[in-house]
């Protein structure tokens, strides 16, 4: 018998475990997932909580109940990979797993301890978050009660998880106070380390106008060092500082500590893997995918879909001592939410950035790239239900994994042709 | 895509004035880049950084903010000294990588 090991059963891991369950043979292979929570989280759905939009039973589900029948689901948390002994320690319940091949998909997790006052008194008062469900449910409950004022969202550093997240807060946060009556007392700032809230060309050209036009104010180049929670302002280390009346922070994204006490991570505990096959440069038996994976395209659910497509196909080919076929190519899929029942969609891979255009069918959608409209809108709704019933089982959605340049527009509006595209 | 002469070298830079492709990069265009951000001298500091940033670059986008100092045993304060006002951009234009940019 042969084992694989999943470590992380979260969006990666339980797609990997439930198509390979299918595709190794049972008399063969032993398919164990380990992961420290029994409840699996629809992160995506996280964004819509503070606004009262999802409930708390929209975004769960046990994680027992996600795994096909031929994956073994072992509720621990793993402490530290021996890849020498190519065996992983496990602690509550303490326990030693061998394996022949490791999946590392234990995610990115938000680091609030990683910035000075964040963590402190003011924390889940004044100063919020929206990336675990407590912290969205804590900011619904603040929010409804909020009477106006200054709101900051500040993203401490990237890579963050879902990078477009703080933009769709803050266009929802807009049309959430309009709804309440209140806007005109609610001024809303995006302070980010990057050079504005749009950096890629082509959607700083066609994206630039909406931030403007819903009275979101952008602070860029702003690397925050501190926080100081009494006089409700951010620090950075240029000494600018951003006063707050209610801080939303994105905090610091870490890969587990368990990757640092095994000395596979980077400088932020993520684990370097060659970008087209995920497979670890120093030990061919160690794969990281998803979050986890230290890897030039964004930290998102769709590219954790997309990459568990590929690497499946390798995998059975790689136990096989055989060639792997299947080049990742950095494909992302999101939708970005825009507030009054409308989103936008952008598809891009480590190559292209994002294009104007129509997806899936070219020329027809319905949804529509770099462009607002009501389909996308539904797109992301619908999306949570193809994620419980469809992606999470392992079947497949009729779209192809590898990103596809049709229906993307090439050609800006005044036939101004986009060089570095048509290469 | 626009062309551009620095030191005598034909370069092609972005708007913004980033090289396109980090092989048409070489010291002295690194020292005329400064200069325009306003550093009129590399010391050994800067250049350690800067090779340091070459050397750890990923599909050519410079490391991050992070990655530089847990990298060089600087901090993040000695960064914004030698290159004052968003260091991670500053470093990332004088090695000749891409600008530290998000997924739009
Ligand atoms: C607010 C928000 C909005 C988002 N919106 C979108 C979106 O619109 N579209 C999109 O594509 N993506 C979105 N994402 C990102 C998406 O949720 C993640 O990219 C995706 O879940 C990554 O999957 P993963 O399997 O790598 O990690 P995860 O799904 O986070 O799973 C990691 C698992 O590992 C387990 N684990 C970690 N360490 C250990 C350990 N030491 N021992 C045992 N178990 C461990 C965790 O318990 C977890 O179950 C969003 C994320 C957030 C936070």
């Amino acid at each position: 018998m042969k084992r694989l090991l999943i470590l992380g059963g979260g969006t990666a891991g339980t797609m990997v475990a439930n198509r390979l369950s299918r595709m190794l043979d049972s008399s063969e292979w032993r398919i164990t997932v380990v992961d420290r929570s029994q409840t699996h989280y629809y992160q995506p759905g996280f964004l819509f909580i503070p606004f009262g939009l999802y409930t708390k039973q929209d975004v769960i589900k046990p994680s027992r109940n996600l795994f096909a029948p031929g994956v073994e689901f072992l509720p621990a948390t793993v402490d530290v990979i021996d890849t020498e002994r190519r065996q992983v320690h496990l602690s509550e319940p303490a326990r030693t797993l061998s394996y022949d091949f490791l999946v590392i998909a234990t995610g990115a997790h938000i680091r609030p301890d990683q910035t000075p006052g964040l963590l402190e008194h003011e924390w889940r008062r004044s100063i919020h978050e929206f990336y675990t469900l407590e912290g969205a449910l804590a900011l619904a409950d603040r929010l409804r009660r909020w009477k106006g004022g200054r709101l900051v969202v500040n993203v401490v550093d990237n890579p963050i998880k879902c990078p477009v997240a703080p933009l769709e807060f803050l266009m929802l946060a807009d049309w959430f106070f309009r709804e309440q009556g209140i806007r005109e007392r609610v001024e809303l700032t995006y302070v980010t380390p990057l050079s504005g809230a749009f950096t890629k060309p082509i959607a700083a050209q066609r994206l630039g106008h909406l931030l403007e036009e819903k009275g979101i104010h952008v602070v860029p180049d702003f690397m925050v060092e501190r926080v100081d929670p009494d006089a409700k302002k951010l620090i950075a280390y240029d000494e600018q500082e951003v006063e707050y009346d209610l801080l939303v922070t994105v905090p610091l994204n870490m890969g587990d500590e368990a990757i640092a006490r095994s000395g596979l991570g980077d400088v932020l505990n993520f684990v370097p893997v060659d970008k087209h096959t995920f497979v670890s440069p120093k030990h061919p038996e160690v794969f990281a995918l998803g979050d986890a994976a230290a890897l030039p395209t964004s930290k998102a659910g769709s590219v954790a879909h997309f990459a568990a497509e590929c690497f499946v196909e390798n995998f059975v080919r790689y136990v096989d001592g055989l060639e792997m076929l299947h080049k990742f190519d950095g494909h992302a899929n999101c939708f970005i939410e825009s507030g009054f029942g409308k989103a936008l969609l952008i598809d891009f891979n480590y190559d292209v950035e994002p294009l104007p255009g129509r997806y899936p069918l070219p020329g027809i959608g319905p949804l529509t790239l770099l462009e607002e409209s009501e389909a996308n809108h539904w797109g992301k709704l619908l999306f949570r239900w193809v994620y419980w019933h469809v992606l999470l089982k392992g079947e497949s959605l009729p779209l192809p994994a590898l990103m596809s340049m049709a229906g993307k527009w090439t050609n800006g509006k005044g036939g101004r042709r986009y060089e570095h595209v048509a290469a | 895509m626009t062309t551009k002469v620095l030191e005598g070298y034909t370069v092609e830079v972005n708007e913004e004035g980033f090289l396109l492709s980090p092989e048409q990069w070489n010291e002295d265009i690194a020292r005329a880049i400064a200069r325009e951000e306003g550093i009129e001298e590399l010391t050994p500091q800067h250049w350690q950084v800067i090779r340091w940033c070459r050397e750890n670059a990923v599909n050519g986008r410079s490391p991050t903010l992070r990655q530089i100092t847990a990298g060089t045993g600087l901090s993040t304060k000695e960064l914004f000294a030698l290159f004052p006002k968003g260091p991670a951009k500053k470093v990332a234009r004088i090695a000749g990588l891409g600008k530290p940019e998000g997924c739009v």
